[in-house]
């Protein structure tokens, strides 16, 4: 014990505590969120994001499924359109193969096809990403395919402060929001994280509001526009990169649905070089979609072709060299702004 | 329960049928060329619940407003018997602004929010939901139910399979209704389920199950009766198989020539004539009752076509609202 106590503002914590963090406020705020999925109950989320909710709200409101997605996300929109506001999680978004009927033909088009009448207000957040070897069926991040369909909002938070306002904002959202988060990113004891995964989060309420991008590190020279763990392996080139007189903008998109074009159009037009790293896959997909933004808006914008850096069409490997060899890692990324600064 | 009134099921029974012969008439009235079926005032797919009209009407009779249903692609059954309103609903199918959705479903995709009503064009898909909004009703302390509402030809979908394993875990105020009406499409019941009764599926997940044969409303009403009784007093969920008819094709324009001799005493089965008959024989029913009622049935059907018909088109440009709320 010490007789000093930390201040509120300087409190660090994991993206999986602010996530849970966010999701308690709102569910002290309104008796109608809950939460359910498989183990989010006493465990927690298999990645934490229900870190501690058990214990406050108990087992009527932090619900633990069978493992029957198309069920229990089925019911999620059921009862959102009744009116309450559920919080689902899926637990990796590899899974989305047996429920995708749910959320691509109900949760996605209820409000759409009853003319405006019925809303659907529940967040689904699921895990994504890979980088610590599982394989094909459980390293995807997939975000391309959902923001692709319209009738999702697509959210996909970086650090801790925006996963806890960025949660808060699903919740309160009318409309059904996607919440991706990076296992990587989360914080575990039991994976490898980037230090940038633990941060100062107020513990009051505030908001972060779904479209709009962050510009996450300033600069002049090229930038790099990401999303989710890539912001943090971004954000070390970009430091890296600093010392050898290459000054990089790193764009968070933080929302793929709403996209915030004008951020990224911004500091393209500042930088004439751009940079997009997705570990998504690469083909019809995010970075293809940035390409087409800017071409559509002012191809004479850039100073150098469009670059891009993204799963190359490959479903992931398991070992280590393989999947290492195929992910946007640092290494890849501090090369490709080399060659666009060469 | 509610208390049997004959006539009201007779009634509601003719109001359907009235309603969809109406819409086959209309559906084949303009399109050209005939085969396309993308063509007329009324376009795209129409699956007509024609022969079916007990299970909607048993089932509906017990049901109160802020109860839910989730119907199939086949809903006008349900959705009249629910409450849903003719003139919204029919300008939908028209495609009118005027319409539920403002033209945006279609005849698949009917909402009625204020009667808690929707429908989805994938089969068992609207199980799961009606188990959230039981949940919902749960939640929020109402006597309310869900009823879920799916053919014979879903009971192998996986969603119907989680939904009964969660109502039955949660003890949900679902009552899960299949329409056995002999054909998915044109594949007989024979050919895709080797248990003859899902009433014993039912019994597989921890819940009860009734199969009502002959496709008789009383006897549908007694038993979605016990059921939505039980739901609503909290004792869980159950599960209803009606054995039905299809009268017409799964689609308008299904020249149903795999159905063979099973189409040759199809008339005979229709369930309207045959209560009729029976309401008729228990003194309930005169001759000039019929008439009467089927004008009367009419009368309302034509105000709906008169009102989606003099409605205006959505206009190009609407086709981008309501992707958000």
């Amino acid at each position: 014990m010490t007789a000093t106590e930390t201040p509120a503002a300087a409190r660090r914590i994991t993206t999986a505590k602010a996530m849970s963090e966010g999701i308690a406020l709102e569910m002290r705020n309104d008796p109608n969120v809950f939460v359910m999925g498989e183990d989010v109950g006493a465990y927690g989320g298999i990645f934490g994001s229900t870190t501690d909710l058990f214990d406050e709200f108990g087992s009527e409101r932090v619900i633990d499924t069978p493992i029957s997605e198309t069920g229990f996300i089925g019911a999620g929109i059921g009862a959102a359109v009744e009116g309450m506001r559920p919080v689902v999680e899926l637990m990796f978004i590899d899974f989305y193969g047996v429920c995708m009927d749910q959320i691509t033909n109900h949760m996605a088009k209820i409000h759409y096809e009853s003319g405006g009448n019925v809303n659907v207000p529940m967040v689904l957040m699921s895990a994504v990403g890979g980088g610590y070897s599982d394989a094909a069926q459980h390293s995807q991040c997939l975000w391309g395919t959902f923001a692709h369909l319209p009738g999702i909002k697509v959210v996909v938070p970086s650090n801790p402060y925006d996963a806890k306002g960025l949660m808060i904002s699903a919740i309160r959202d009318d409309n059904p929001v996607l919440y991706l988060f990076h296992k990587g990113g989360q914080g575990l004891v039991w994976m490898e994280k980037n230090p940038r995964s633990i941060a100062e989060v107020p513990e009051e309420e505030f908001t972060v509001p779904i479209g709009k991008a962050a510009v996450a590190r300033e600069g002049r020279d090229v930038t790099i526009v990401t999303l989710s763990l890539s912001v943090q392996h971004s954000l070390d080139v970009a430091e890296q990169l600093a010392s050898e007189g290459i000054n990089v903008e790193v764009v968070d998109l933080r929302s793929l649905v709403p996209l915030d074009t004008e951020t990224v159009l911004a500091s393209v037009a500042k930088t004439g070089r751009v940079l997009v790293v997705d570990e998504d896959y690469r083909s019809f997909g995010l970075t293809g979609e940035i390409a087409a933004v800017i071409s559509e808006h002012d191809p004479g914008m850039l100073t150098k072709p469009f670059r891009r850096l993204a799963v190359p069409d490959v479903p992931i490997p398991y070992a280590r060299p393989l999947e290492q060899g195929v992910l946007p890692t640092r290494d890849k990324i501090a090369a490709a702004v080399r060659e666009l600064m060469a | 329960m509610n208390e049997l009134n004959r006539l009201d099921l007779y009634k509601q029974m003719v109001r359907i049928r009235q309603y969809e012969a109406r819409i086959l008439q209309e559906y084949h009235a303009d399109k050209s060329p005939a085969w396309d079926i993308g063509a007329g005032l009324i376009p795209g797919e129409m699956h007509l619940s024609a022969g079916q009209e007990p299970a909607a009407v048993g089932v509906c009779a017990h049901l109160k407003k802020g109860d839910a249903i989730t119907a199939p692609h086949r809903p006008h059954h349900f959705a009249l018997a629910h409450g849903v309103d003719m003139n919204a609903m029919t300008a939908e199918i028209y495609g009118r602004l005027t319409g539920l959705s403002h033209g945006k479903g279609g005849h698949m995709h009917l909402f009625d929010p204020d009667n808690h009503f929707s429908c989805s064009g994938i089969i068992a898909q609207g199980y799961p939901v009606a188990c959230g909004q039981a949940m919902a009703f749960k939640r929020q302390g109402t006597d309310h139910v869900a009823i879920a509402v799916a053919g014979e030809g879903a009971a192998n979908q996986g969603a119907f399979h989680e939904s009964l394993n969660l109502a039955a875990l949660w003890n949900l105020p679902v009552v899960f209704v299949i329409e056995d009406n002999d054909w998915a499409i044109s594949v007989p019941r024979s050919h895709s389920t080797a248990n003859t009764s899902n009433a014993d599926r039912a019994l597989g997940y921890g819940m009860p199950g009734v199969r009502v044969e002959d496709n008789d409303v009383e006897a549908v009403f007694e038993a979605a009766g016990a059921a939505i009784a039980r739901a609503r007093n909290g004792d869980g969920p159950s599960l209803l198989e009606i054995h039905t008819l299809r009268l017409w094709g799964h689609f308008e324009g299904d020249a149903q020539a795999y159905r063979g001799a099973d189409l040759d005493t199809v008339n005979d089965r229709d369930p309207i004539p045959r209560y009729a008959a029976t309401l008729t024989e228990l003194g309930d029913l005169t001759e000039d009752d019929v008439a009467t009622i089927a004008a009367a049935a009419d009368a309302e059907v034509d105000a709906a076509i008169e009102f989606a018909t003099s409605s205006p088109e959505p206009t190009a440009a609407d086709a981008l609202d309501h992707v958000f709320a």
